[in-house]
């Protein structure tokens, strides 16, 4: 190799060090930057006679536009907690027992039609699916329910829990398909039946992977933004109640934000809102990923 | 089978099937509803009457140029970083785990935080920066199609850097050996040998990138979409319409719902179609390549 095109050579490949290393850089970045927004919380006076930490925790009315603002996080908590979980809960025994079908009950051209059609629900773009539950849905449901509020966190949770089926199912499905054959047929030789091999080996194996996907899926339902925008109702009220209309965190940074004035109070809380929703998503996200990446490693000790 | 397995076989592909009668009830009310509206017209028009009628050109418009520019900022370095973690990467050094950590850690972070992020740092520091270093009156630091681009392209990173590194390691190792055998470098064996053959991988996650991009609505909500335009944008510069975004304008900010739900149908219908049909192509691809290398 001539010494020019060792040098290019290095320089190219210290480009594709560079770019790999983006992924990391970007992490902090994003942190930083919507951080930042957010510090005058901490540091501006005007601002902090305006809200201090106390109100955003303890208080329990969410009203920025008026002439006395009020900003307490608690009802947009509640809210995302809310509609997160009845996603959850909608989502996972779906997705798992389509994950179980596939993986150990599905004939194998079953299987090559289930997992494309998965993937396409997974390609819907959430605001057609929050559009879908704010003009279909919500009226099935609503007959049948009788609710008064047609807008309401089950309605919203329900599209929320289809649009993270996808997620849960294919790491649900991972993990299942991970487990080695030696496993089943040892459970086949000491006697088992199928259901035995499926609830006392094979699920109890591939649990990280299946508490993995359950993880990731509940870190998109929290950060989800668009279908609950739609089809929540958007009230900020503090109940629990299902039935009521209901706020979350990105939506209320999604339906605030265009309206805000710049470096306003308003501004810099929704902003502190990314930056718990940035660091609640992250910790959901890092414990999911650490899990999986264990599994594998065992898995990979065994088979 | 017999007993409980039976009922276990039956209890999981109920799950099936309600996941799937979901899939086609949605797309079902969606082209039942949005067929009607679809016509030339409804294509090649601009939104007349306060959006009440008219077409969606503009939003198709917009949404191709932003696709195209996010594709411009995104594929060079979601492609130079798999071929980094795929060939480069010593694999059980910290740092490659710390890489893969916040590849998979960038896929979950939430869409209106990147967003929210788009606003903080390409908005209010980057383009204040250039503006300022340019001596502009404000171009850069409002938002814009460029700026909507770069925050799309962010968040479709870790899609492309993940199927690049798998398409690139789907390369089998004889065809590195032999190209080393004829005396290639690494980086003439990786360009002449493993991209071309990793290059329909590659094209999947473009995709399912520009698919993705296509639909998200949230990460351009603040930084440069706009409700409604008298003109088509010509620079990135400029601000422009989208096709999520309009259903979003349609559905919520509507002067009048029952002469707007037609249009909104369609638009509906039209951004369905597009995502599906880039999917649908996506999987293909995938499907081809695996039995292409027997996996």
């Amino acid at each position: 190799m001539k010494r020019g095109e060792r040098i290019t050579n290095s320089i190219l490949e210290g480009g594709l060090k560079l770019s790999a290393l983006l992924a990391i850089f970007l992490i902090f970045l994003i942190f930083i930057f919507i951080f930042k927004e957010a510090l005058p919380i901490f540091t501006n006076p005007g601002v902090r006679s305006e809200v201090d930490l106390r109100d955003l925790f303890a208080s329990s009315v969410w009203q920025p536009v008026s002439d006395h603002p009020r900003f307490s996080l608690l009802p947009l908590f509640l809210g995302t907690l809310k509609l997160s979980l009845i996603a959850i809960l909608f989502a996972t025994p779906l997705a798992l027992g389509a994950a179980i079908f596939t993986a150990e009950f599905a004939p194998r051209a079953l299987k090559e039609t289930i997992k494309p059609g998965i993937e396409i629900l997974a390609g819907i773009p959430s605001v057609v699916m929050g559009a879908f539950a704010l003009l279909t849905l919500a009226s099935v449901l609503q007959g049948i329910f009788g609710w008064t509020m047609r807008l309401n966190a089950v309605n919203a949770g329900i599209a929320l829990g289809l649009a993270i089926v996808p997620t849960i199912y294919s790491v649900a499905d991972d993990a299942l398909r991970a487990v080695p054959g030696s496993f089943r047929e040892a459970a086949y030789a000491l006697g088992s039946r199928r259901n035995q091999a499926i609830f006392r080996v094979i699920i109890p194996v591939a649990l990280p992977g299946i508490f993995a996907g359950f993880m990731l899926g509940l870190g998109r339902a929290i950060g989800e933004t668009m279908i609950v925008l739609l089809a929540s109702g958007n009230a900020a009220i503090l109940s629990l109640d299902p039935a009521l209309s209901t706020r979350s965190f990105s939506a209320t940074i999604a339906a605030e934000l265009g309206e805000v004035v710049f470096g306003s109070t308003h501004y810099a809380v929704l902003f502190f809102i990314g930056a718990l929703l940035f660091v609640i998503t992250f910790i959901i996200n890092l414990i999911a990923n650490l899990v999986v990446e264990r599994f594998k490693v065992r898995l990979a000790g065994v088979a | 089978m017999k007993g409980w397995d039976k009922f276990f076989a039956l209890a999981s592909g109920l799950c099936v099937l309600v996941i799937f009668a979901f899939l086609f009830w949605i797309i079902f009310i969606i082209a039942r509803n949005g067929a009607g509206t679809v016509s030339w017209e409804f294509f090649t028009a601009a939104p007349v009457e306060g959006m009440t009628e008219g077409g969606i050109f503009p939003a198709i418009y917009g949404t191709v140029f932003l696709v195209l520019v996010m594709t411009v900022f995104l594929m060079p370095f979601g492609v130079m970083a798999g071929i980094y973690l795929a060939e480069y990467a010593p694999q059980n050094s910290r740092l490659t785990q710390a890489i893969r950590l916040a590849v998979n850690n960038l896929a979950g972070v939430p869409s209106i935080v990147f967003g929210l992020f788009g606003v903080g740092f390409f908005i209010q520091y980057a383009g204040r920066g250039l503006d300022r270093t340019l001596g502009l009156e404000t171009v850069f630091s409002q938002p814009c199609l460029l700026w909507a681009a770069a925050t799309l392209a962010i968040l479709n990173l870790p899609v492309v850097i993940k199927t690049s590194e798998e398409a690139i390691k789907a390369v089998p190792l004889e065809h590195r050996e032999a190209a080393f055998a004829l005396g290639a470098t690494k980086l003439k064996m990786i360009v002449r040998v493993v991209l071309p053959q990793a290059f329909s991988g590659i094209l999947t996650g473009a995709i399912l990138s520009v698919s993705r991009g296509a639909g998200e609505v949230a990460p351009i909500l603040f930084t440069g979409a706009a409700y409604y335009l008298p003109y088509i944008p010509k620079l990135p510069t400029d601000q422009f319409m989208e096709l999520g975004y309009h259903i979003f304008v349609l559905s919520t900010q509507s002067p009048d719902v029952d002469k707007t739900q037609p249009l909104l149908y369609g638009t509906i219908l039209v951004l369905l179609l597009l995502t599906l049909a880039l999917n649908t192509f996506a999987i293909g691809l995938r499907v081809r390549m695996r039995r292409k290398y027997g996996r």
